[in-house]
């Protein structure tokens, strides 16, 4: 068994679809085999975390030799592992690429080269998840957003240049600056190497000094931050969204943005010091931030007209979670964190595709005209409710376990935190707005049920069509029946992430 | 090969919660087509869980130790409190009682339900949902800490929102359904936030308060200041705010109406709005610590809303609505008991109530269908010779709710009166008083309802030609005016409960001297509210007295009018004023801005820009030129 099988199994339905092999067949059959192959490979991880041969540093099936080493340059090796917190997101991957691919019409315009992109994304979003070395961790990051412009480039709807325009220049300001935090990172470390596990060990034996971490934190914040649509460098995402095609959207909002928030948990955490005076100078902007993520952008997504777009800006809302979890520096909350990264992404890939579905069946995507659809379409109506029901944090479904031992590891910190009262009581203050969210949240997502799916048929939507075969039906059932699994078993994903959780958090800092 | 003896002691209890969702399962994956399998899997279910809650409940099913599944477990790690989830069971006399009156109440509405829903295409969907909503309830009922408690308290929200929106074509339905849940959830925000101090302060999750974890959280509890433990009572009391529908969030209740009646038998009178005052109960130990005054505001608001509700409901004209309106009045005995630190009495009203408000929606229920999904009860009259069966169930049921001496709501509901008048709680006269006054109001609305609807003559077609039900309708019905006249008798050993959660019954006396004088006056009550709404009611066809202030109780003290003009609205504006300032500041200026900016660059490098990809690759080199200048520069700086 090997890592690199991961990325070898996109890579050859890549060659085979341009070798001119029939697309769509090849691309489902590649991620079905990737899928299945992810969860092999999660059957072979040893959950006991027993100090066994082949774990090293925490790491299991790793691979690991230098690429290149020039005189005067930090070591580039090839470095890939798995361990608790990026297992869960490879098996994110697998899955949403199968049905990303698998509910993409063969007949779409351009197919072999539709394709041959998304998979494109999904082996860059593997890569980098599996990366365990700075450069090729970066490099299958951007490996994978160029993709992502040409899908919403050539396959969008609506104003499509714009938002395509707009999205690149963003990604790549936040590529930027992140690009600088890291190489600072690697050469202000002295460990001489773009080694994630060394930089690790050097930082441990000595650490960055308090004006190097001043520095780096704020570029690794912000560049990771731009990527996952940190308010208020938010703006990118909605609109990039709703001109995507279904496929894109839901790889990229699913998958990829989730690379900004593993960063933050793979590099910035461990590497710098969260309980220095850097961090305590940058930690209350984190705080202020995130909640401009959920009560700002939440109120906006409650006044948003279009589908696709609510369910844009409902995903940058859900960042502010991801980012609340992040801010607490705990245990619970980091695990939280993992679980939501892989709910968020189920869940919103889900409804990513719904919306798709409604907007090419009926030709609409304002709620106020849609209605009643649940007579016409029994099946979606199901589907988009479980998704919706989801994201709202319904227990039961995997969002549900992430959000609430993301409000857990909150309060954790800020009863047992170094804070004195003037700081304990903001902060306080700040979770408790942040818990508001799941109001805002059921809002919206209820809003747009009853709008879109309940109430009455309007006459020109009598003889829209349902999903009938099962083949048609197969990516949301998977997408569903994996929701429910980690919502009723969430255990499969938080026993295995809050050891490697807490291995990082007692070595690193 | 296990034993059947240990089948029974280590797994049969467990089939009570995972039973009802297997049902659900099956009836949403494999039965949505098969009604009639459908409903023959979901109520033989129903019936089986009740067959295991009375082994439960006389001690002939064990309930075994340690939990069914470990739901989530993170060890605490320097200091900092770990996080234990698991599904468990809290075994003890209170959740025996209520796993009774769920279980048995919920098999009676199954069974009427198959009559009821005789003719919807649905039905499949519909019994999936019941079961669903089964083992959510079922799950509160015996969970064992605060988090399974939340878990099953938002799926039984879950059920609720699917049931009342169970005719989603329906605009009020879609209406009412999302109502409900949002009522809910501000409800389950307090909750949720009282779950967190709780935990934070204490570290533990546990309901288990004879236990030694939940020992030391009392005693933990115990030493922090008033305001702190007061604080953290009223937060937890948010849930049961929103679920019991107590005020403000008591608006969602009257609309849930728009479900089924079956739905609004079970889930909105007997058993899912009764959880809230069964959390309290629950947790009676944290709110009746010795610095906390939470309790009487607990009091305080239940005895609010058991006036307010009652006198709306005397001017109601549709017929679910008045039972809705009295079943927010009775939840306001039970909150209102639980507040003077008797939860044992809440729950002997929680269990009697069940009964007879189960009983009063079916019969609703029955005589809606036959006059033609008619609810006004201004538009049906003389229904007592047409359906006498039914009718005689509901007068029962009426006669207990309405306190009628030696029925079952006499002795719970006289119970609760009488103690809040013993209690220390402050204002305990005022209590008292209030708890008379909605008695005889009760009895009021309920004897107007039925000299309106059921005696006179019939003022439509349809109330002409009602007829009675086949058995499965009869069965139900009787079979809970049976309950609603019996249950309450000493001969059932209710004593026994009193003491439910506090360990014995206090104070209690007879309110005035000499004690058959208290009885008197309990039985004056009844009598007053009934004979007014005779005398004023019999032989009208149409409401005589709609003007000042019956007006005012008519639309309800004019708080949907609040809602809908006032609150609803102002949130619709901050999220407007929202959206525009993202728009226009964000997303216009700053980033247009800039994208102004560098389409600017773009037209001075034009020869080299074309194109999007471009556009990034050149952005791309330009940074990492200014980057590595930048960390050039800054390298000395660092060392």
């Amino acid at each position: 068994m090997t890592l690199l099988l991961l990325l070898l199994i996109p890579l050859a339905a890549i060659f085979l679809i341009m070798l001119r092999c029939p697309a769509k067949p090849v691309a489902v059959w590649g991620a079905a085999a990737n899928f299945v192959y992810s969860i092999v490979m999660m059957g072979g991880y040893d959950t006991t975390g027993s100090a066994g041969s082949k774990i090293i540093d925490g790491y299991q099936f790793v691979i690991k030799y230098p690429w290149l080493d020039l005189p005067g340059l930090p070591l580039i090796s090839f470095h890939l592992g798995l361990d608790g917190i990026n297992a869960p997101l490879v098996f994110l991957c697998t899955t949403v690429t199968l049905a990303a691919v698998s509910l993409t019409p063969a007949t779409i315009k351009r197919a072999p080269e539709f394709f041959i992109y998304v998979l494109l994304m999904s082996l860059g979003a593997l890569g980098a998840f599996l990366s365990l070395d700075l450069f090729f961790f970066f490099i299958f990051h951007e490996f994978a957003l160029i993709p992502t412009f040409l899908l919403i480039g050539i396959w969008g709807t609506q104003n499509r240049q714009f938002a395509s325009m707009q999205l690149t220049l963003y990604l790549t300001l936040g590529s930027l600056v992140l690009l600088g935090g890291i190489l600072a990172l690697v050469l202000w470390s002295g460990a001489n190497t773009f080694d994630i596990v060394d930089i690790q060990k050097q930082l441990a034996n000595t650490a960055l000094s308090e004006t190097d971490q001043f520095a780096i934190w704020p570029l690794l914040l912000v560049g990771f931050g731009i990527l996952i649509s940190l308010f208020p460098f938010h703006t990118w995402a909605p609109g990039g969204y709703a001109c995507a095609p279904p496929a894109a959207a839901m790889m990229h909002a699913g998958v990829l943005k989730k690379f900004g928030i593993y960063g933050i948990l793979r590099v910035a955490m461990p590497c710098l010091d969260p309980s220095g005076a850097a961090w305590a100078y940058w930690e209350p902007w984190l705080w202020v931030l995130l909640l401009g993520n959920v009560l700002f952008v939440g109120y906006t997504t409650v006044a948003q007209k279009e589908l696709p777009l609510m369910l844009g800006f409902s995903s940058v809302m859900h960042m502010g979670y991801m980012f609340l979890g992040i801010a607490t520096f705990d245990l619970i909350g980091l695990t939280g964190v993992v679980m939501l990264m892989v709910a968020h992404g189920l869940s919103a890939a889900l409804l990513f595709a719904i919306a798709g579905e409604i907007q090419q069946r009926t030709g609409e995507n304002r709620m106020d005209q849609l209605g009643g659809l649940a007579k016409r379409m029994p099946f979606l109506a199901t589907a988009f409710v479980l998704g919706s029901l989801a994201s709202v944090g319904m227990p039961g479904l995997a969002n549900f376990a992430g959000e609430i031992m993301i409000f857990f590891g909150a309060f954790n910190r800020i009863n047992f935190g170094a804070y004195e009262a003037g700081q304990a009581v903001p902060l306080m203050i700040v979770v408790i707005l942040a818990i508001w969210g799941i109001v805002i949240s059921a809002i919206y997502s209820l809003r747009s049920i009853s709008k879109v799916f309940f109430g009455d048929l309007p006459e020109r939507y009598a003889e829209v069509r349902d999903l009938e075969t099962f083949q048609e039906r197969a990516p949301y059932i998977l997408l569903m029946a994996v929701l429910l699994l980690l919502g009723f078993v969430p255990s499969i994903i938080t026993s295995n992430a809050h050891q490697s959780l807490s291995l990082m958090l007692g070595g690193g800092s | 090969m296990i034993s059947l003896q240990e089948f029974i002691n280590n797994w049969l209890a467990w089939g009570l919660l995972l039973l009802p969702l297997f049902s659900a399962a099956v009836n949403f994956i494999w039965l949505r087509k098969e009604n009639v399998m459908a409903q023959i899997v979901s109520v033989s279910i129903a019936g089986l869980i009740f067959l295991i809650a009375l082994g439960i409940f006389y001690d002939r099913i064990a309930v075994p130790p340690g939990a069914l599944i470990k739901w989530i477990t993170i060890p605490g790690v320097e200091g900092l409190h770990g996080f234990h989830v698991e599904i468990g069971w809290l075994d003890n006399a209170l959740s025996r009682a209520m796993l009774l009156v769920v279980t048995g109440v919920g098999f009676l509405v199954h069974v009427f339900s198959i009559g009821y829903m005789d003719h919807d295409k649905d039905r499949a969907r519909f019994f999936g949902l019941l079961s669903l909503f089964m083992f959510s309830m079922i799950g509160i009922v015996i969970a064992n800490n605060l988090i399974m408690m939340y878990i099953f308290w938002e799926l039984v929200g879950l059920s609720s929102y699917l049931l009342v929106g169970f005719w989603w074509y329906k605009e009020s339905a879609s209406a009412a359904a999302k109502k409900a849940f949002l009522c809910n959830r501000v409800g389950d925000f307090g909750f949720l936030l009282g779950i967190l101090m709780y935990w934070g302060t204490t570290g533990t999750l546990t309901l288990d308060f004879e236990s030694e974890a939940g020992q030391a959280a009392l005693a933990a509890l115990g030493a922090l200041p008033g305001w702190e433990v007061t604080t953290m009572g009223l937060l937890l009391f948010c849930g049961c705010v929103g679920k019991s529908a107590m005020f403000p969030l008591h608006v969602w209740l009257p609309d849930a109406m728009e479900g089924p009646t079956p739905v609004s038998a079970l889930i909105h009178a007997a058993t899912m709005v009764a959880a809230g005052v069964y959390m309290l109960c629950r947790i009676f130990a944290i709110l009746d610590l010795d610095a906390s005054w939470a309790l009487t505001v607990v009091a305080w608001v239940g005895a609010g809303v058991c006036l307010g509700a009652a006198f709306v409901g005397c001017q109601q004209d549709d017929i679910k609505r008045i039972l809705a309106y009295s079943t927010l009045s009775q939840l306001g005995y039970m909150v209102m008991a639980v507040g003077i630190g008797a939860p044992g009495a809440a729950m002997f009203h929680l269990s009697t109530h069940a009964c007879f408000k189960a009983g009063l929606f079916l019969c609703s229920g029955a005589i809606i269908h036959q006059c033609h999904e008619e609810q006004d009860t201004w538009r049906m009259g003389g229904l007592w010779k047409r359906m006498p069966i039914t009718v005689g169930a509901f007068l029962m049921c009426a006669l207990a709710l309405s306190g009628c001496p030696y029925t079952a709501g006499y002795f719970s509901k006289d119970l609760i009166i009488e103690l809040a008048g013993g209690s220390d709680v402050w204002g305990a006269q005022a209590l008292y008083w209030i708890g008379f006054g909605a008695a005889i109001l009760t009895a009021f609305y309920m004897f107007r309802l039925m000299t309106i609807a059921f005696v006179g003559k019939p003022r439509t077609e349809p109330a002409k030609h009602a007829k009675e039900y086949g058995f499965v309708m009869i069965f139900p019905v009787v079979t809970l005016a049976l309950f609603a006249l019996g249950a309450g008798w000493p001969v059932w050993g209710w004593e026994d409960y009193y003491g439910i959660a506090t360990g014995g019954l206090a104070q209690f006396s007879s309110h005035f001297e000499p004690a058959w004088l208290s009885k008197v006056v309990g039985w004056s009550f009844f009598a007053i509210g009934t004979g007014a709404a005779i005398l004023l009611y019999l032989g009208k066809n149409e409401e005589p007295y709609r003007r000042g202030f019956m007006k005012v109780l008519n639309r309800k003290f004019y708080f949907d009018e609040l809602y809908d003009n006032l609150v609803i609205p102002a949130q619709q504006l901050v999220a407007r004023v929202i959206a525009w300032v993202d728009d226009l500041l964000i997303g216009g200026l700053l980033v247009r801005g800039s994208a102004a900016l560098s389409e600017f660059s773009g037209q001075m490098l034009r020869l080299f820009q074309t194109g999007n990809l471009q556009a990034y690759a050149f952005l791309f080199a330009l940074g990492l030129i200014i980057l590595f200048y930048f960390v050039l520069f800054r390298l000395p700086l660092a060392g």
